[in-house]
């Protein structure tokens, strides 16, 4: 070493250096110009990610949160069944005049004349039109309160719940408000008396479709949501393992193969509203299922699935070393027993992750169920997939189509709950791909 | 036993060599890659109880005749073999032979210690489950017990069976391969390069294995290493550009060849 250095004369290293030295000073500003790039692609991300959440976050906390009045109702026997014929007649409780329970507490409560009818009919807005149910309900359910007095918490009406959490300007001039002066006097005086409060908003998981946004929820969505997941990853899942299985390690590599290769890569790039069109065709129009159906919604997410899941087991069973086949094969194993003692059970985290993000996909899909009907009032929860339902991302296009001031923050509360559904899918992706991964 | 006799009995079994009996007998085998012809006419016999090892250029066709002696060929898409390989009477390329009875009777261990993600205990167990050798819990202790120690590797491994197979280092590995080959009775066992991986301590202890192995199995080894074929084995294969350019004793074959090829070969001219 040492006779080489010595030797080597210093007129022969020169030339070479500084021929070096300018490459190098380029390479190294390229590298850092490239670093700055990156670094800025990264931060505008962010930057519009955060935009994003701020948005719907800012927008979307207060919809987790639900005015409501507190009043003492005399179920009135009068009022409810004057004639008591209702142990012949149980339909005379379902049809009784329960707004008027409602009137007559407000009047008491808010000491106003019964004679003055605008200033009743201002005061009986106030809570919501809902009233009519919540007490038949209780009615209903334990006839043994008529006559008596009970403490019943109302839902306020959608414009109150609005103008409580401050969202209404109430510098614009009365006649163009939808609150009025003497309704935010009486808002003061229940709030101050302890009746109107604030509290956290069950009904918004709960109710289905309604035009009033105090009674409106996305019950139903989650559940109609729920029926097409399972549908999805029941369907999906083996369908899309086996279709894998078979063409990754059985099926003859020739020119048949190659196409449906090709055509399973094209077709998870198939914008999503054809294959609403396809199930609008197939499902409804030639096998006559039902329309608005979970069933189909199901379906049709399900061949949207079906590639991803397809890719991505593809994808996990060649990542799996051909020195565990060969070993497996080596020992006499048939080839089913290697795929599904040995190459199967290495691939599961690749095949679990793309099923989570297919399902995590088909959970935010609205385009495809516009068509085959699922954008629909829907009241009642669907006690089967047969029944008509919607999903929770066409809920929140529904309600983004509404004027009232508080369906802005509940399409923002929806988009969060649809979010946190996805963190936690996605989470579950992670965790499965950890708990399952193992090294070779 | 000392190391006299033993060095005597090896030698008496050497010179005795030409009157074992033939274990596999390859005639005219050719294999095919599509339309690349990657073995021309080899005819090449396995005796018994023998270790012969198949040495060559890279791209000789050694490994490809190797897996032509268990069907592993029979896994790649566009592979065919004319000619005929008997084991024992038995024709292995006759459609009535079923390749999972074929692969029980011939194991085969491969050039990277691929020991399956699972514990020691169900590497072993592995190919006895499948050929349904052992049912109960007794049963598969014993052949695993059985099975490691013809490996050399019991004294290592008898407190962690059931830890992974994958942590073991790449010698052991190795030799767990060879436990799990050697667990379902295999009457030939097929080595591709099985050292070619390891450490120079580790491949002598294969090295050892593969002599100590000899006794009960027949063994065909393919090898880069001269002075491996030249320690581990009793009959020698040359190979060249898909030929079989000399098959012979293995002193004759590393001292007095008779073919030019393989003189220079050994000797390092080509290659």
């Amino acid at each position: 070493m040492t006779e080489i250095t010595a030797s080597s004369p210093a007129t022969f290293v020169r030339p070479a250096q500084t021929r070096r030295d300018i490459g190098i000073k380029k390479r190294y500003r390229a590298e850092k110009r490239f670093r700055v790039y990156g670094v800025a692609a990264i931060l505008t991300g962010l930057f519009f990610l955060f935009v994003l959440l701020w948005t719907v976050v800012s927008n979307g906390y207060t919809a987790f949160l639900q005015t409501t009045i507190s009043l003492p109702i005399e179920f009135s026997e009068k009022v409810i069944d004057p004639k008591n014929e209702r142990a012949d007649n149980p339909a005379k409780l379902m049809t009784a005049n329960y707004p008027l329970l409602v009137r007559d507490a407000l009047v008491k409560a808010l000491n106003i004349d019964p004679a003055n009818r605008a200033l009743v009919k201002q005061a009986t807005d106030m809570v919501s039109a809902s009233a009519r149910t919540q007490l038949r309900d209780i009615v209903v359910a334990n006839p043994s309160v008529i006559g008596t007095t009970q403490t019943v918490s109302l839902l306020a009406e959608g414009n109150i719940d609005s103008a409580n959490k401050g969202q209404i300007d109430l510098t614009v001039a009365e006649a163009n408000r939808k609150v009025k002066d003497k309704q935010i006097e009486w808002m003061k005086m229940l709030s101050e008396s302890g009746s109107l409060t604030k509290s956290f908003n069950t009904g918004l998981f709960t109710y289905g479709a309604s035009s009033r946004p105090e009674a409106a929820g996305i019950g139903v969505a989650a559940l109609g949501s729920l029926y097409m997941m399972l549908i999805v990853l029941v369907l999906a899942l083996p369908i899309g393992v086996c279709a894998s299985i078979y063409l990754e390690e059985f099926a003859p590599k020739n020119r048949l193969t190659d196409l449906i290769e090709v055509n399973i890569n094209n077709l998870a790039a198939v914008p999503s509203i054809v294959y609403g069109l396809l199930g609008l065709a197939v499902f409804i129009n030639f096998a006559g299922m039902p329309r608005s159906a979970a069933l189909v919604g199901g379906l049709v997410l399900t061949l949207m699935t079906l590639p991803t899941i397809i890719i991505a087991t593809r994808a996990a069973l060649k990542a799996v070393p051909p020195s565990i086949r060969s070993a497996a094969l080596g020992l006499g194993a048939s080839k089913m027993q290697t795929i599904f003692h040995h190459v199967l059970p290495l691939a599961m985290p690749g095949v679990l992750t793309g099923t989570i993000i297919g399902l995590a996909h088909a959970l935010g899909e609205t385009a495809p169920l516009l068509l085959i009907g699922m954008v629909a009032f829907v009241v009642d929860y669907p006690g089967s997939p047969m029944e008509p339902s919607t999903a929770l991302p066409v809920q929140i296009y529904m309600w983004a189509n509404e004027a009232e001031r508080a369906f802005v923050e509940r399409t923002s509360g929806a988009i969060i709950i649809l979010l946190v559904f996805l963190v936690i899918m996605n989470l579950g992706a992670i965790l499965l791909r950890r708990r399952f991964e193992r090294r070779w | 036993m000392n190391m006299m006799s033993e060095a005597a009995v090896e030698k008496a079994l050497d010179q005795k060599m030409n009157s074992v009996p033939y274990k596999m007998i390859g005639k005219d085998v050719s294999v095919y890659y599509g339309e690349k012809r990657a073995l021309f006419d080899v005819n090449l016999n396995v005796r018994e109880n023998t270790v012969t090892a198949l040495i060559g250029p890279s791209g000789c066709g050694k490994s490809t005749f190797l897996r032509t002696l268990n069907r592993m060929n029979d896994t790649i898409d566009n592979c065919r073999v004319t000619g005929k390989i008997t084991l024992d009477e038995d024709d292995i390329y006759d459609p009535n032979i079923d390749v999972v009875e074929l692969r029980a009777r011939v194991g085969m261990v491969f050039q990277k210690p691929n020991p399956f993600p699972k514990s020691i205990y169900d590497n072993v167990t592995y190919g006895p489950k499948i050929h349904g050798l052992a049912r109960t819990k007794a049963e598969f202790d014993q052949i695993v017990e059985l099975s490691l120690q013809k490996a050399g590797l019991w004294n290592e491994v008898k407190d962690r069976l059931h830890e992974p197979g994958t942590g073991l280092s790449g010698g052991q590995q190795q030799r767990l391969c060879i436990a799990r080959a050697v667990a379902v009775s295999p009457e030939v066992i097929l080595m591709d390069e099985p050292c070619s991986a390891l450490d120079p301590i580790a491949t002598a202890k294969v090295e050892e294995l593969i002599h100590e192995l000899r006794a009960n199995y027949t063994i065909v080894i393919v090898t880069h290493s001269m002075q491996q074929a030249a320690r581990v084995s009793q009959r020698t294969a040359m190979f060249h550009l898909g030929n079989l350019v000399e098959e012979n004793d293995t002193d004759k074959m590393f001292t007095n060849p008779d073919d030019q090829r393989t003189q220079d070969y050994i000797m390092g001219r080509f290659g």
